[in-house]
């Protein structure tokens, strides 16, 4: 055991009983034999009251250690695993579970706002279309009504054409009838003029048709 | 002069209340006040509850994290039963160290007996899982696969030598780094009242070179604090993967 031989702090192995069989001075090298006599004398005297083991090899305190040791332990032992642990574990389980739930909310705004954009992006894609749509039956009807506008006014003008048709044929009808009578009377006159006699009706017909009808 | 400036007296245990083996001494209110301290520490930290953490509510939950990653990477999801232990022990002993780098504290695991009860805690813990979960095919820990048969027997004997041996480096590990760094730090500050009061404003000049290095000490003494109580927390879940899963 480590024994205290000295005030200035020097410890010697020595025997439980204190005997100077088996003597080991530990600070030997540096005090040299004076200390090994000091220990000796000291051990031998045990004069002074300085007989003390090295506290930590001092087995008379081992009881009362492992005594408070148990007790303190065991105490915080307890203490830890059924109090200061839950309580920590709470905490870190509690952010754990809260850090689930916001990222859970997270995407599930996140799906939320996909949808509105697609609903969106749906919505004018129909509103496109059906603009193109009415645009495109408003060009239809207008070219109808054009086409409709336009066959109207052929007809009409067709119609005017045909009748004024009609007219210069009646026209040149009767001019051509105004222009045998004329004919007639001036063949009739020529010939009486140049005859002395005037010839008969039927005869400068016949000749004035002829002539016509050449 | 002698308890100012020996290096041991800070390890000394004195009784406080009581007398006998099992007076209450100073080492049992270190180990309360280390319990209190963690405890309120915990409670108070998390009594907001609120789910933007301030900076002690990060910080509890910080260490609950950081434990549960460690027995989680060491032992996986099934060591998590253990997560309570584990955490009580990094804790334990992270908050025990710190409070004993205060000067005129007492450091609780500074004494081998303190560590190895708590090594020994793994050790039985191990021991009693690991039987209990796998009978006797937890002793297919001892038998690694794919080992030649003829050097099987040392490999055996090698592995059984480690296994039994693991509490003692466990233990003392903790133990010799605490008692060695505060040893360290003592002799040190030691120095700077010895030298001034031997040589004067010479000593007091000199004193210089040991504050220095007592100052960065502390530092490092802060960084060990840390880093023994992780080491002994992932050995802890290193080993309880063995209870768990022994067929390497």
């Amino acid at each position: 055991m480590f024994e205290k031989i000295g005030p200035s702090g020097l410890y010697a192995i020595m025997p439980r009983d204190g005997g100077s069989d088996g003597l080991v001075v530990l600070a030997a090298a540096e005090t040299g034999a004076p200390a090994e006599t000091h220990a000796a004398t000291e051990a031998h005297g045990g004069a002074g009251g300085h007989k003390e083991p090295f506290p930590p090899f001092n087995s008379a305190t081992f009881a009362g250690q492992l005594f408070w040791l148990a007790i303190f332990f065991g105490l915080l032992l307890w203490l830890m695993s059924k109090v200061a642990l839950p309580r920590v574990q709470n905490i870190l389980e509690g952010r754990a579970e809260r850090i689930e739930n916001d990222l859970a909310e997270a995407n599930r705004l996140k799906t939320e706002t996909d949808e509105a954009i697609a609903a969106y992006e749906k919505t004018l894609a129909d509103a496109r279309a059906e603009g193109h749509r009415i645009a495109g039956e408003m060009h239809e009807k207008v070219s109808k009504e054009a086409e409709a506008h336009r066959l109207k006014l052929e007809d009409e003008l067709n119609a005017k054409l045909e009748s004024s048709e009609q007219l210069i044929a009646e026209t040149k009808l009767q001019a051509l009838g105004n222009v045998r009578g004329i004919a007639v009377d001036a063949a009739s006159a020529i010939v009486e003029r140049l005859s002395g006699k005037q010839p008969a009706a039927n005869d400068v017909e016949k000749a004035v048709d002829a002539s016509l009808a050449a | 002069m002698a308890a100012a400036n020996d290096p041991i007296h800070q390890f000394q245990i004195v009784p406080l209340i009581g007398d006998g083996p099992i007076a209450f001494t100073n080492s049992a209110f270190y180990m309360g006040l280390t319990v209190a301290v963690i405890t309120g520490f915990l409670m108070l930290a998390t009594s907001a509850r609120t789910l933007v953490p301030g900076r002690f509510q990060s910080l509890a939950e910080l260490s609950y994290e950081f434990v549960a990653k460690t027995v989680q990477d060491s032992a996986g999801k099934e060591g998590m039963k253990f997560f309570p232990f584990v955490f009580s022990l990094f804790m334990f002993i992270l908050v025990s160290n710190l409070i004993g780098m205060i000067p005129y504290t007492f450091t609780v695991s500074s004494h081998l007996i303190v560590t190895a009860a708590l090594a020994l805690s793994v050790f039985v813990t191990v021991l009693v899982v690991g039987f209990a979960k796998h009978g006797v095919g937890f002793l297919r820990l001892f038998v690694p696969h794919g080992i030649p048969i003829f050097i099987l027997p040392l490999v055996v004997a090698i592995e059984v030598i480690s296994f039994l041996s693991r509490p003692i480096s466990h233990s003392v590990r903790l133990f010799a780094n605490m008692l060695a760094g505060h040893i360290t730090l003592k002799v040190l500050a030691g120095f700077v009242t010895m030298l001034s009061a031997g040589l004067g404003a010479l000593g007091l000049l000199i004193g210089i070179i040991p504050l220095a290095l007592a100052v960065a000490i502390t530092a490092l003494e802060f960084l060990v604090a840390f880093l023994q109580a992780y080491v002994f927390t992932i050995l802890t879940c290193i080993y309880i993967n063995d209870a768990l899963h022994p067929g390497h």
